[in-house]
C-alpha cells in the first residue's frame, strides 16, 4: 500500500501521457493533433516538478528563517522547456494554416488521398 | 481529458485545454514552483490558447467523422502506459528529501547561490547565471520561430496574396 | 478606420483601456523583479505581448499595428539576442569565459547584479517581439483584401 500512496503521481501523469498520445495517434484532425501534442507536453511538465518537490519545502526563494528549499534545477528545465514547446507549437500551426490554404482540409486522410503519398 | 479524444467540436476542444493549462498551473503552485506556474499560466492558458484559436478561425471548427475505428492506436497506448507504470516501482517515493535528484549539483546551487550570484530567487539565478548558456540558446529557439512563421504567413501586401 | 463605436462593444473598449496600462506596467514589474519574486525575462515578455493582443483585439488590427510596425518589431527581436551575445562578449574580451558575470564590473557582485539584469532585459524584449510577431503573422492573413 506503501507503494500506492508513494507512486500516485506517477500514474496520475502516465494516464495523462497516454491521454495526449492516444490523441496524436488516433486523430485525424491536425488541429486536434497538436493539441494533444501539448497535452502530452504539459503532463511530462508536471511529471519533472512533481519530482523536484520536496516534503516541507518551500518555494525556492531565498528568505530569512527558510531553510528547506525545493529543488530549483527541475523548474529551471522546465521553464526553458514551457517556452520552447510554444514555439514550436507557433511553427506547427502556421504549418496547419499554409496546409490548409494548399488542400483545403485539416484532415489527415483527405491529404493523403490528395497527395497520393500512401 | 477524455472529452478532448471524444469531443467533435474544435472550439470546445480548445477551451477544454485552455482549462487544462491552467489547472497544471495550479498544480504547480501547490508543488512550489512559482515560477513555472507564472510561466504556465501566461503562455499555456494564454498564448497556445490563442493561437490555436487564430487557426481555428483560419481553418475549420468541427471535425469530421471517421467512418473505420481500429483498435490498433489503444493497444499502443494502453502497452505503452503498462510499461511505464512497471517501471515507474523503482522511482523515488513522491517528496522523498533523499531522492538521488536533490543530491549533488542541486544542492551545491541551493547552498553556494548567496555567495555567489547574491541573488534571492534561485531559479533566476540558475537560470541566467549558472546555465546562461542554455538560456541563450533558448532565445534563439524563440528567435528562429518567430522568424518561421514570419516565412509561412508572412505579411499580407497592399491587395491580394504576396 | 476605428471600429464604430457600439452599444454592445462599449464595456469591452472601456474595460480594455482601463486594463491595459497596469497589465503594461504589471509586465515592467516581473520583468525588474525577477530577481527578488517570482518573473524574469519570459514571463514578463508574455504578459506584455497580452497586452498588446487585447489592444488589437478590441480597437482593430490598423491601430494596433500603428504602434507596433514590423520594423519595430523585427529591429527589438534582433536587439534583444544581440544583447545577450555582446554580454556574453564583454565577458569573453575581459578575459574570463563566455557568460561569466565576475568580470563585468569592479566587484563580483556588481558584475553578477550588471549581467543577470541586461540579460533578463534582452529575454524579456525578445520574447515579447517575437510574440507579437507571432500574432500579428496569424492575425492579417485572415484580412480578406
Amino acid at each position: 500500500m506503501s507503494v500506492l500512496i508513494g507512486h500516485y503521481n506517477y500514474w496520475i501523469v502516465i494516464f495523462l501521457m497516454m491521454a495526449g498520445l492516444y490523441v496524436v495517434i488516433a486523430q485525424g484532425n491536425l488541429v486536434k493533433k497538436i493539441v494533444g501534442l501539448n497535452i502530452f507536453q504539459a503532463s511530462v511538465f508536471i511529471l519533472f516538478i512533481s519530482m523536484g518537490k520536496i516534503e516541507g519545502g518551500t518555494a525556492p526563494i531565498v528568505k530569512e528563517g527558510v531553510s528547506l528549499y525545493s529543488n530549483p534545477l527541475p523548474h529551471v528545465l522546465i521553464l526553458t522547456a514551457i517556452v520552447v514547446g510554444v514555439a514550436t507549437t507557433a511553427l506547427a500551426l502556421a504549418l496547419v494554416v499554409r496546409i490548409n490554404e494548399a488542400y483545403r482540409s485539416v484532415e489527415e486522410d483527405e491529404i493523403h488521398e490528395q497527395d497520393q503519398s500512401f | 481529458m477524455l472529452a478532448v479524444i471524444r469531443l467533435r467540436n474544435l472550439f470546445a476542444v480548445v477551451m477544454l485545454f485552455g482549462i487544462y493549462s491552467f489547472l497544471a498551473a495550479a498544480l504547480f503552485v501547490t508543488l512550489n514552483a512559482v515560477d513555472v506556474a507564472f510561466t504556465e499560466a501566461a503562455v499555456g492558458a494564454g498564448i497556445a490558447t490563442f493561437l490555436m484559436l487564430s487557426t481555428l478561425a483560419l481553418t475549420v471548427r468541427r471535425e469530421k467523422l471517421r467512418r473505420k475505428r481500429s483498435v490498433i492506436p489503444l493497444l499502443v497506448v494502453t502497452s505503452i502506459g503498462a510499461t511505464l507504470v512497471y517501471g515507474t516501482f523503482d522511482m523515488p517515493y513522491f517528496s522523498d528529501p533523499s531522492a538521488p535528484v536533490h543530491g549533488h549539483v542541486a544542492r551545491h546551487y541551493i547552498e553556494s547561490s548567496t555567495a555567489e550570484v547574491g541573488v534571492p530567487n534561485l531559479v533566476t539565478a540558475v537560470l541566467t547565471s549558472y546555465r546562461g548558456y542554455d538560456t541563450l540558446g533558448e532565445v534563439t529557439v524563440i528567435f528562429t520561430a518567430g522568424i518561421g512563421v514570419l516565412g509561412l504567413l508572412g505579411y499580407r501586401k497592399r491587395g491580394g496574396k504576396p | 478606420m476605428r471600429p464604430p463605436i457600439q452599444p454592445h462593444n462599449l464595456v469591452l473598449r472601456i474595460a480594455a483601456k482601463m486594463l491595459i496600462p497596469p497589465i503594461l506596467m504589471f509586465a515592467l514589474y516581473v520583468q525588474f523583479h525577477g530577481e527578488t519574486g517570482p518573473g524574469g525575462g519570459f514571463q514578463a515578455g508574455v504578459i506584455f505581448a497580452a497586452a498588446f493582443v487585447l489592444y488589437a483585439l478590441v480597437f482593430g488590427i490598423g491601430l494596433a499595428r500603428a504602434v507596433a510596425t514590423e520594423r519595430l518589431l523585427r529591429v527589438l527581436a534582433s536587439l534583444g539576442m544581440l544583447l545577450y551575445i555582446t554580454v556574453g562578449m564583454a565577458s569573453l574580451f575581459s578575459g574570463a569565459n563566455f557568460l561569466d558575470y565576475d568580470v563585468l564590473a569592479q566587484e563580483r557582485m556588481e558584475g553578477q547584479h550588471l549581467g543577470i539584469f541586461l540579460t533578463e532585459l534582452s529575454i524579456g524584449m525578445t520574447v515579447a517581439a517575437v510574440m507579437i510577431m507571432i500574432f500579428f503573422a496569424f492575425a492579417e492573413r485572415g484580412v480578406r483584401p
